[in-house]
């Protein structure tokens, strides 16, 4: 059995989650099906596609109500980037999205200067630099870590999700990785 | 606001690196995994592959290239060259690059660019503008079009553009900076991201265009010493624009 299972949205660059886990040591398999979302060790759910194609799949799937619980069993799952907004309760993308509902909050249309946020930015309070892609953000109370103070980390349980891209941030990308997976 | 973005640009020809990289330090300086990597560990931000081959056999090997690219790159990059339609972004991205680059393509049919944004997002979609004379050209630069540069510029924001990659013609290749005054309107007319391009000669004309944008292209000024990145960063850093801190190697 491969050591991660990554939640297939059916579109999207999975291959760059796969490579950091690779490189990390750790075997994964890209698969939306309920029962290996159950039993996996770790579970990622990574940040490609729309909220609402992405949600159609996972209900579709089986894996959404897989992931609930799998959250209920307190089993270990990363979010990243749309795979933390998705863990929320409701989206605002694509005219409104109800998403998996694991943590409070929401997501919302980003109000930045320039959107979509794109590049390297500062991550308070771990003052560590991740690379950002999004237009959206979420708002939660469950919220552990901020950028220009967006919400970009939130934690409940054995669900942790960041706004960012660890797959994509470099050495401090796989050091947060390797950390994540130490939590299991 | 996120950091100032460093972004070096690779032509790629039939799998290989072409246009002068100079050989400091690699073993195989044609080979764009390990030119890839070696910015990568220089300090480069994002990096942008071009596919300059545009023939059905060069698209396949780009595909191959980009998967071998992402399975050794731990930092974001855009691939463009040849890509024409939906099933030719899908197969890039699903190959593990982050962002496509749409250039005549996205001319000749507006309606890619939503096609595309709305399947992966709009970061997902970077529209490149060969800008000179006020008006977008084609084909690298050589046929004008009637298109005029700002219009178009707000037309594929409108349509989900994730970035525009604005490149003047008239300055590419010459190394005596950007051109500042396009950058601008481009800029204030949209609420993207704008990165620049053509033009980069030195840290100074990098630090010029970054005080009045969001990211800049650099191509020569870094292939002719790729190991000279890491300098170039600190030089345009103690001219006063803050890039990422980059983590030492242990």
């Amino acid at each position: 059995m491969s050591d991660v299972v990554v939640v297939d949205y059916g579109a999207g660059n999975t291959r760059s989650v796969r490579a950091a886990l690779t490189h990390l040591g750790k075997s994964s398999v890209v698969i939306s099906d309920p029962t290996a979302i159950l039993a996996a060790d770790f579970v990622v759910l990574p940040g490609v596609g729309s909220a609402r194609s992405a949600m159609e799949h996972l209900n579709q799937t089986g894996a959404a109500d897989a992931l609930r619980t799998r959250f209920d069993n307190g089993g270990a799952t990363l979010g990243i980037c749309l795979g933390m907004q998705l863990a929320l309760q409701t989206s605002e993308e694509d005219g409104g999205v109800t998403c998996l509902g694991l943590l409070e909050g929401d997501v919302r249309r980003l109000q930045a200067d320039r959107v979509p946020r794109l590049g390297w930015a500062n991550v308070d309070p771990w003052n560590e630099s991740f690379y950002f892609a999004h237009s959206f953000v979420g708002q939660s109370t469950d919220t552990v870590a901020t950028s220009d103070g967006f919400c970009v980390a939130v934690r409940n349980g054995s669900f942790f999700g960041v706004q960012f891209h660890p797959e994509k941030s470099g050495d401090a990308g796989l050091n947060f990785l390797e950390q994540c997976l130490t939590l299991v | 606001m996120p950091y100032s973005r460093l972004i070096p640009c690779l032509d790629v020809a039939n799998g290989r690196v072409v246009k002068g990289v100079s050989f400091v330090g690699l073993r195989d300086v044609g080979d764009p995994v390990e030119l890839a990597k070696f910015y990568s560990d220089g300090g480069a931000d994002e990096l942008v592959f071009l596919d300059i081959t545009a023939t059905p056999e060069g698209a396949k090997t780009m595909t191959s290239v980009v998967a071998q690219v992402a399975d050794v790159l731990e930092i974001p990059f855009t691939v463009g060259g040849g890509i024409r339609t939906v099933d030719d972004a899908s197969r890039i991205i699903e190959a593990g690059a982050d962002r496509v680059s749409l250039n005549s393509a996205a001319l000749s049919n507006p309606e890619l660019i939503s096609e595309i944004a709305e399947l992966f997002g709009s970061q997902a979609v970077v529209v490149a503008i060969d800008a000179g004379d006020g008006v977008v050209h084609t084909h690298g630069g050589r046929n004008a079009t009637e298109i005029k540069t700002v219009p178009w510029a707000i037309e594929a924001a409108s349509r989900g553009a994730g970035e525009i990659l604005l490149t003047s013609i008239r300055q590419d290749g010459q190394r005596t900076g950007f051109d500042l005054e396009l950058t601008r309107q481009v800029r204030e007319a949209i609420s993207i991201p704008v990165i620049a391009s053509g033009g980069a000669g030195n840290a100074q004309h990098v630090v010029d265009a970054l005080r009045i944008t969001d990211a800049a292209l650099i191509a020569s000024i870094v292939h002719e010493n790729p190991s000279g990145l890491k300098g170039l960063r600190a030089e345009i850093e103690s001219l006063g624009i803050t890039l990422r801190p980059l983590k030492e190697k242990v």
